[in-house]
């Protein structure tokens, strides 16, 4: 059999790893065909609404539902006193606390759910929820943590005993009725021994003010009971599709093998969707009630006020280093405000996420991380919105310290990096709070970064900026923001990550049919991420059937088998990693049908991008297509029918991609109002999959990573109102608003991953945000700006040079 | 965020209109393109049993330019005024302003009448209107009146208009000299942190005459008649600005909200008055 | 307390008639009663554009259109842009570019799109972000749409002028 098309064309063809392949979901979703939530339309459906509290703490001393209930169309209102009977007014958080699902006797927050009402449409549901009486007492509010840790006043009334004694939480201890736990890592000791005999310690304090991830399309799901078989089907805007069937199993007694999970189309998550929320529950049990399907989609209000928020947190630094710059020890404690109940999405063991990252890039002997998660009433949640678990704050944490120490030394920032980073050797790295570096090369991208950008050349243009605004020729100032972030993704080991005691492995099966494609399913579900491109690239380059041959299915569990979904930057690194596992499984049997064929020993043939050949006789060959059908179609000794292969995959670390950004922005000192000139943004993510989804993930992290910088606020006054509740306030930018990015790249493989992948959604988001930040505080560092913190509104911005006395 | 619920009308003549606002009196509001009505009423902040659109009748949109005076239908889009070469040319202004109004899609549909006729301080029209000393023609039971704009408003959603007139019109002197709206804000979309419009006409190298007016920095628009005052005989020099941008915050009371405190707000109002008065005075 | 209306709608050059109160919005009445879902629900106060349609020749955000307002209106929604065998340009290029991620946003986006080339078949970038302002994509950072729209602009004058 002569062979026609080259080896080059038979590696394009199948369009595997490290090719720009043009994204197969793109059809559907051009088209105006994708299929997302609000989409699903069942015969009966019924319509759901929430009362919301208006108060942000106050008791509820009746509920009157007789005039909805007379409202034609209103099928029934749930209250909690509805849902206790089924042990469902209260359900577990993925943090170990538990959170109403209806308000039970008091409230907690502004927007916290009080009752459900279910009607044949959302017209007649939204006047009925009007006409839901609730009589509130209003109680004292408290939205600021530290005052909260003051305060006789008791949130959590359910979490102190008879005797007023403060039992323990999910993470040990709690100091005070409002305290949820104490979080430690590192040596305090040893770290505080060092910073007190150091030549040269900075010190600050930095509020990471409290947002929310916002994905275009708001949460919801339609609950399906059908009481004929017994079965529950839930479809729903699920970032854990799994999780949630096991968890809905445990809280409705449902048999998991009786409820089928489906996560549609997403219409992006962000972190935003891996919560469990009330309206899930009560969408399901709604459904149960009535006997026919229930739907419930949050509005964007709803969104803001009451699922999911993330960061607020309260960090304060201590770096000592030598006067010569070289850092030795590190001090973080963090007040942490979960809001009125703990529903973080962390992995169990690590209450505040993996803040312990906050040592960064650098290698720093000691260091020590302190953190206490407090109560107050604003709306719970605490997700990573669009990084792995608090590694945005670690990492601002300690981008924001390394500039403050910078000026401590009257040193340059990037120098100051530069003879701080973990060295190429030093690989694989133990990190004074606990994590093992498993890769880097961090001068190699550093230097590149400011060499593309000409550093040195922006230093003196800032400099001459500096002159020309003291001579007064100019009102604008200029910053040069720089940022070299260490993400940790992946997560995570079985043996030290878990959410609900579910371990975060993940899966990959595969079915190739007789002629030669197949279907591959996984544990993840994407939400614009585009596996079903991307996933087929692996399976590509590892079983050798083109992509366009390969079926990606996530998100439906009667299907697809158990994972722990998308979020933390995960899907790549371990389902990633079980897809290339499964492939290699199918090979392997691959490889023994064709040496069958062949007539040769099985170790005679060797893989070949897309066919097995006889080694030193690449004309005697099968090609995979080949195999596939001799595989269903021949009988081989010793060989079952069929090729299919299934692998779950822990991962033995997590992945560490890392990043070199640089910003420089122009500031009105008057308006307050900046400009990005240029962005850069090199990553190195490892192996690269497919570079066109890569740099479209940088764009939209570093687009999101510039909004939390920039202006992007969840607000509250002291009445806990919420003050950005709409998209006229909660800032989204506009292509108007937004740069174009450059975006470069490194390439330092995992060397623990099968393909040496490393995750990349949210490195942008997690390096960007302290690059935008750095940008705007480096331009007022020569005036003498130590620290100020986000959101750099405009007003904010203006009253740091007003601070400055910039405009005097 | 769904309404509650509401009888619709869509006459066909003007009488219809003034016929069901006399009838139903509080409870009825007339729409054109509804994007200042509709989110409220979807937020249920506007409660409006009666709605009367006014799509159905002839006449109440298009831009004319006679005799040197401009005249701009309530249902003229901002979109129009955008695209109105008669408008380019007889008050560029407009164009400047009209294009720093929400977005596309929103100028499609939001009308000029429906800007200025809401009162919400907000409102980007309502400043320009004072700024050209605007009149707007109003239609009710007892006929037709004109209101001069730099009377029209009371307070924040109050003004000159009656619960059954219907605003149909503004004109105005097509103006002359240079122009400038100039208008900071945190995003295309939202309102005004802080904006200015100026007309400024110049003889023999001095400011002949100035109209300034400035956008969400009180409860209504404020004319600052001492701020164009402060200009008029001077070369609009360096102090004659200042001096204008002084008088100017004599006239304004700016809240704070999320734009910011207002010590900033005043601080802005500066810039940008400043700002648009030398764009204007460079056209001039 | 309101009665419903007899609405007359043509959407996508198919001639529609249903009963309807007069507060519906536009978006539902598309996507529930005539199951065009391709526009979506994102903001609900005329911010993010999600929902955008043409109506009347006019790109609008049909969450802030009541029903009643529409009634009589031609609509053209992302279904009526292309179809499955002949692409309109723009589906093509957002294709090409990687234009959208999550999808969400692109329906409304490529329609806000296709009307801005109708009047401006020959836009700068600058142009290009002022005139898809009003929608808002939250996965692209818009790199990418614009690189489509511009794209797409420059495909369809080639043809044009193949064409003369």
């Amino acid at each position: 059999m002569k062979d026609e098309i080259t080896r080059e064309d038979r590696v394009a063809n199948l369009k595997g790893m490290g090719c720009s392949r043009k994204r197969v979901e793109d059809a559907r979703f051009t088209q105006g065909k994708g299929n997302y939530v609000d989409d699903i339309k069942l015969p009966g459906m019924l319509h759901g609404d929430f009362v919301r509290s208006p108060y942000a703490h106050a008791r509820v001393k009746s509920i009157n539902i007789d005039a909805a209930m007379a409202l034609p169309g209103v099928v029934a209102v749930l209250t909690a006193k509805d849902l206790e009977p089924l042990n469902l007014h209260w359900m577990p958080t993925l943090a170990g606390d538990k959170q109403m699902v209806l308000a039970d006797g008091k409230v907690l927050f502004q927007g916290q759910e009080v009752a459900f009402v279910v009607a044949s449409d959302r017209y007649v549901a939204a006047d009925a929820v009007e006409l839901v009486e609730v009589e509130y007492e209003e109680l004292e509010v408290i939205v600021d943590p530290f005052k909260s840790l003051q305060s006789d006043v008791v949130l959590r009334e359910d979490l102190v005993a008879e005797d007023g004694s403060i039992p323990n939480g999910a993470h040990g201890p709690r100091k005070h009725h409002n305290h949820i736990f104490t979080w430690e890592a590192g040596d305090l000791e040893a770290t505080e021994q060092v910073i007190d005999n150091a030549e040269v310690v900075a010190t600050e304090e930095m509020y990471y003010h409290r947002t929310h991830p916002c994905p275009l399309e708001t949460c919801g799901s339609v609950a399906s009971m059908d009481k004929v078989n017994g079965k529950l089907t839930l479809w729903g805007t699920f970032q854990a599709p799994h999780v949630v069937r096991t968890v809905a199993s445990l809280l409705s007694g449902i048999e998991e093998h009786n409820i089928r999970v489906v996560s549609p189309d997403i219409g992006g998550g962000f972190g935003n969707k891996v919560g469990v929320y009330p309206g899930y529950v009560c969408s399901i049990v709604a459904s149960i009630v009535t006997g026919v399907p229930v739907k419930w989609v949050e509005d964007r209000m709803e969104n803001l006020m009451s699922t999911a928020f993330a960061r607020d947190y309260w960090m304060k630094g201590k770096i000592s280093a030598t006067k010569d710059g070289k850092i030795t020890g590190l001090h973080c404690h963090v007040t942490a405000d979960h809001g009125a109940f703990d529903a973080c999405a962390d992995p169990t063991k690590f209450p505040a996420g993996f803040m312990n990252i906050c040592t960064g890039s650098y290698d720093i002997p000691v260091a020590y991380l302190g953190v206490d998660g407090v109560y107050t009433n604003k709306a719970p949640g605490g997700v990573s919105y669009r990084c792995s678990f608090r590694v945005t704050e670690a990492v601002y944490f300690i981008e924001r310290m390394i500039e403050v120490l910078a000026i401590e030394l009257n040193m340059d920032a990037a120098e100051l990096r530069r003879i701080n980073f973990i060295k190429k050797e030093q690989f694989p790295y133990t990190a004074a709070l606990g994590w093992e570096y498993d890769s880097g090369d961090y001068h190699t991208a550093w230097d590149k970064a400011l060499e593309a950008v000409d550093y040195k050349g922006l230093r003196a243009e800032q400099a001459q900026r500096v002159e020309d605004f003291k001579a007064g020729k100019t009102r604008k100032i200029m910053g040069v923001g720089l940022s070299f972030f260490t993400e940790i993704v992946g997560a995570g080991p079985v043996k030290n990550c878990d959410i609900l005691g579910m371990g975060m492995f993940d899966s990959c099966e595969i079915r190739i049919h007789p002629t030669g494609s197949a279907v591959a399913r996984l544990g993840t579900i994407s939400q614009g991420q585009g596996h079903a491109t991307t996933f087929a690239q692996i399976l590509a380059t590892e079983i050798g059937l083109s992509a366009e041959s390969i079926t990606i299915e996530e998100g439906d569990t009667d299907t697809a088998p158990y994972g722990l979904g998308t979020y933390g930057s995960r899907s790549t690194p371990v389902a990633g990693a079980a897809a290339a596992m499964a492939g290699r499984k199918i090979r392997a049997k691959a490889q023994m049908i064709a040496a069958y064929l062949l007539e040769v020993h099985d170790n005679d043939v060797e893989f070949d991008v897309d066919r097995f050949v006889v080694k030193g006789a690449p004309e005697r060959f099968k090609t995979m297509k080949e195999i596939a059908y001799a595989a269903y179609n021949q009988a081989i000794p010793g060989l079952e029918p069929g090729l299919e292969a299934v692998s779950y995959y822990d991962p033995p670390n997590m992945t560490y991609p890392f990043g070199a950004y640089v910003c420089v922005m122009d500031i009105d000192v008057d308006t307050g109002v900046p400009e990005i000139r240029r962005f850069y943004a090199l990553d190195d993510c490892g192996t690269r999959i497919n570079p066109m989804v890569i740099e479209g993930q940088i764009h939209g992290g570093l687009t999101e990573a510039l909004a939390v910088a920039l202006g992007q606020e969840i607000a509250y006054d002291d009445m806990g109102n919420v003050k950005t509740g709409t998209l006229m306030d909660f800032f989204l930018p506009t292509a108007w608003e937004v740069p174009n990015y450059e975006t470069d790249f490194t390439v330092t493989p995992s060397p623990h991953h099968p393909i040496g992948a490393k995750g990349v959604g949210e490195s942008p988001h997690v390096g960007g945000v302290p690059c935008f930040s750095n940008a705007v505080q480096d331009a007022f560092r020569p005036f003498g700006n130590r620290h100020t913190n986000m959101p750099h509104d405009h007003w904010r911005i203006w009253q740091t040079a007003n601070n400055l006395g910039m405009h005097d | 965020m769904i309404p509650a619920a509401f009888e619709y009308y869509r006459p066909t003549d003007m009488a219809g209109v003034i016929a069901l606002l006399q009838e139903h009196g509080d409870d009825a509001r007339v729409i054109a393109g509804g994007h200042s009505l509709i989110p409220m009423m979807k937020l249920r902040m506007a409660d409006v049993p009666h709605l009367i659109d006014l799509q159905g009748i002839e006449g109440l949109s298009g831009i004319t330019v006679t005799d040197g005076v401009v005249r701009i239908g309530a249902m003229t889009t901002q979109h129009e005024v955008i695209v109105s070469d008669a408008l380019a040319a007889a008050a560029p202004i407009m164009k400047e302003a009209a294009l720093q109004i929400a977005d596309p899609q929103v100028r499609y549909m939001g009308t000029v009448g429906g800007n200025v006729a809401n009162g919400d301080p907000g409102n980007d029209m309502p400043g320009l209107m004072q700024c050209l000393n605007a009149q707007f023609h109003l239609t009710g039971p007892d006929g037709d009146r004109a209101v001069d704009a730099r009377d029209f408003y009371e307070a924040a959603y109050m003004t000159e208009r009656e619960d059954e007139e219907v605003l149909t019109a503004i004109t105005f002197a097509a103006p002359t000299g240079g122009y400038a709206y100039e208008k900071q804000k945190r995003k295309i979309g939202d309102y005004a942190t802080a904006a200015a419009a100026v007309q400024i006409s110049k003889e023999g190298g001095k400011v002949a005459a100035a109209s300034i007016a400035m956008t969400n920095l009180s409860d209504t628009p404020v004319w600052s008649e001492a701020a164009a005052d402060a200009l008029v005989g001077t070369a609009c020099d360096e102090a004659a600005v200042k001096a204008a941008v002084t008088a100017m915050l004599g006239d304004i009371d700016p809240t704070e909200d999320n734009r910011g405190p207002v010590a900033f707000k005043r601080h802005a109002a500066g810039i940008v008055l400043g700002r648009a008065i030398l764009r204007a005075w460079s056209r001039a | 307390m309101s009665n419903k209306m007899h609405v007359k709608l043509n959407v996508n050059g198919q001639d529609h008639e249903f009963l309807a109160e007069p507060r519906e919005l536009l978006i539902y009445a598309l996507r529930e009663k005539l199951n065009i879902t391709g526009p979506h629900v994102g903001c609900e106060t005329s911010h993010c554009g999600a929902c955008t349609v043409t109506m009347n020749g006019k790109s609008v955000k049909s969450c802030t259109v009541f029903v009643a307002q529409a009634n009589g209106a031609e609509v053209t929604t992302i279904e009526g842009l292309g179809t499955p065998d002949a692409l309109h340009v723009l589906q093509e290029s957002f294709k090409e570019h990687h234009g959208l991620q999550c999808g969400f946003c692109t329906p409304g986006m490529i329609t806000r799109a296709a009307k801005l080339l109708e009047e401006n078949p020959n836009p700068t970038e600058e142009e290009v972000r002022f005139g898809i302002a009003g929608n808002i994509c939250r996965c692209t950072g818009y790199q990418n749409i614009v690189k489509s729209i511009l794209s797409a602009a420059s495909e369809l004058n080639a043809a044009k002028e193949a064409a003369q």
